[in-house]
């Protein structure tokens, strides 16, 4: 039992989770910078954060590019081809995340100078719950542990609570009121966005739980009830 | 899995001894009909003994023993009525290096419905060797020279034509034992074709050390390894999809993943 014949596979398998994991700081980043851009009214960070997601987006093709020279270079079989699968997966999903964030920075920009509706309060805290799942996700990635994997896709809950909870006040405001209506909505796409990411993560653990056991299943199912936003 | 109507091959228990050393141990296994099952497993660890054991190939080897029970079609083939001529015209093999007797194409072909007086004349001597050329997809690249020497045939085409020779005497199970190891890519690559054309009429057991060929051509796999004693024994078995992405044992894991072998 030599590690020698598989030198070149496990380097190239470390260098798509290095870029993984690149990403993933890419993608933290954003998220946390979409939130200052908007406590703090700072277009010019917002600006920032847009043109920003163009270094993820090129990112995530190199890993997939890495990923298709493993597979049609080393023939990865069981649970190295897991790996490359899992991380071709991966990539796509924090692709989608930076746009969510890129998109929040963009609402930050519409706002221009007008006021916020409301103190924030709910959002800023969508965002944490967001970004602490995001990192345990890719830590589990890294541990290949599927026991904390399922455990953050339950986080998940969290975070629709807390959008529904945004949902209902930010409603209420324009029901009362008609002309907050504007103002209401940029804070709902900015929860709105911060939600998807949420289901993001969900999609990243699922694959974590595949690349660790092979087993090929949605973690949180959407309830079936269209009640749910 | 099908009904066991749908099984060639039923071992069970199978324990195999060259002299006092234990080659193969407690081998048990269903080898579907017309389905290509390939054995895979490192050097040594009985993979070809057991696929000799399926046509009595072993039989030739001095102070060889056997317990344990291999059916076919739920005869057990080392019963005291077998027919061994018999069983190894119904379970035909062919060989790592090709083996063509130095002959023209056409007698290398016609050679075993000549012994086994198959035919009675020349024109049903002539359409069996074509059809069985036809069957070996070398009939396009030999027909104008089926009686020119079968030796001055590439490698590829020597293979496919002892499958020829062995289709001509009408078996129903084809064992190979590392039939492409000599063979360049695209030879290789014609071989395989060929065993996925005939896997609809025969029922194929295949040895390899290729991973990817394995993993390209056959239905269903066994992992073999020396367990116990040093002797060989089947440690997973199934779908070849599901040896190749989600194997179950931790040895095929290292053993596909390139980690030992």
């Amino acid at each position: 039992m030599t590690a020698q014949p598989r030198a070149t596979l496990e380097r190239e398998l470390r260098r798509v989770q290095d870029s993984l994991l690149r990403m993933g700081d890419m993608v933290d980043a954003a998220v946390g910078r979409a939130l200052t851009a908007l406590s703090e009214r700072d277009s010019r960070l917002a600006q920032e954060i847009v043109l920003a997601d163009a270094d993820v987006n090129a990112l995530r093709y190199r890993v997939e590019e890495d990923c298709l020279t493993l597979i049609a270079t080393q023939q990865p079989a069981a649970g190295d081809l897991r790996i490359v699968m899992a991380a071709f997966s991966i990539v796509s999903d924090l692709e989608r995340m930076a746009d969510h964030a890129a998109g929040i920075a963009r609402t930050v920009l519409r706002m221009g100078d007008e006021p916020l509706l409301k103190p924030l309060i709910d959002i800023p805290r969508m965002a944490e719950v967001c970004r602490d799942m995001l990192r345990q996700s890719l830590r589990a990635f890294v541990d290949r542990d599927a026991d904390t994997a399922r455990r953050i896709a339950r986080q998940d809950d969290v975070i629709d609570g807390l959008y529904q909870q945004v949902f209902r006040e930010l409603l209420s405001f324009m029901v009362e009121d008609p002309h907050t209506t504007t103002r209401a909505l940029y804070l709902l796409f900015t929860a709105h966005n911060l939600e998807r990411i949420g289901d993001r993560i969900t999609n990243i653990v699922e694959r974590v739980v595949f690349m660790t056991s092979g087993e090929l299943r949605e973690l949180n199912p959407e309830p079936a009830d269209t009640d749910h936003l | 899995m099908g009904s066991l109507a749908n099984y060639r091959f039923d071992v069970e228990g199978l324990q195999f001894f060259y002299g006092a050393s234990q080659a193969l141990r407690d081998v048990s296994i269903h080898i579907e009909d017309r389905r290509i099952t390939a054995l895979i497993g490192p050097s040594g660890c009985g993979k070809s003994t057991f696929l000799r054991c399926l046509n009595r190939m072993n039989d030739v080897i001095p102070e060889t023993r056997v317990e344990g029970q291999v059916r076919l079609d739920g005869r057990d083939i080392y019963g005291p009525q077998q027919d061994v001529a018999e069983l190894r015209r119904r379970v035909g093999m062919v060989f790592q290096k090709p083996n063509p007797f130095p002959q023209s194409v056409f007698d290398n072909v016609a050679f075993g419905p000549r012994v086994l007086g198959l035919v009675d004349d020349r024109t049903s001597l002539e359409a069996l060797v074509e059809e069985s050329l036809k069957r070996a997809a070398l009939w396009e690249e030999v027909a104008g020279r089926v009686h020119e020497g079968a030796l001055s045939l590439s490698l590829g085409e020597q293979q496919r034509l002892c499958i020829a020779r062995l289709l001509a005497v009408e078996p129903e199970v084809i064992l190979m034992d590392e039939p492409c190891s000599a063979l360049d890519p695209i030879a290789t690559l014609k071989i395989e074709d060929l065993m996925r054309q005939l896997s609809a009429d025969y029922t194929i057991v295949i040895v390899t050390h290729n991973m990817q060929q394995a993993a390209r051509a056959s239905d269903y796999a066994a992992m073999m390894m020396l367990v116990d004693g040093r002797a060989g024994s089947i440690v997973e078995f199934g779908p070849t999809r599901k040896l190749f992405t989600r194997p179950s044992d931790r040895r095929t894991e290292d053993y596909v993943t390139g980690r030992f072998g």
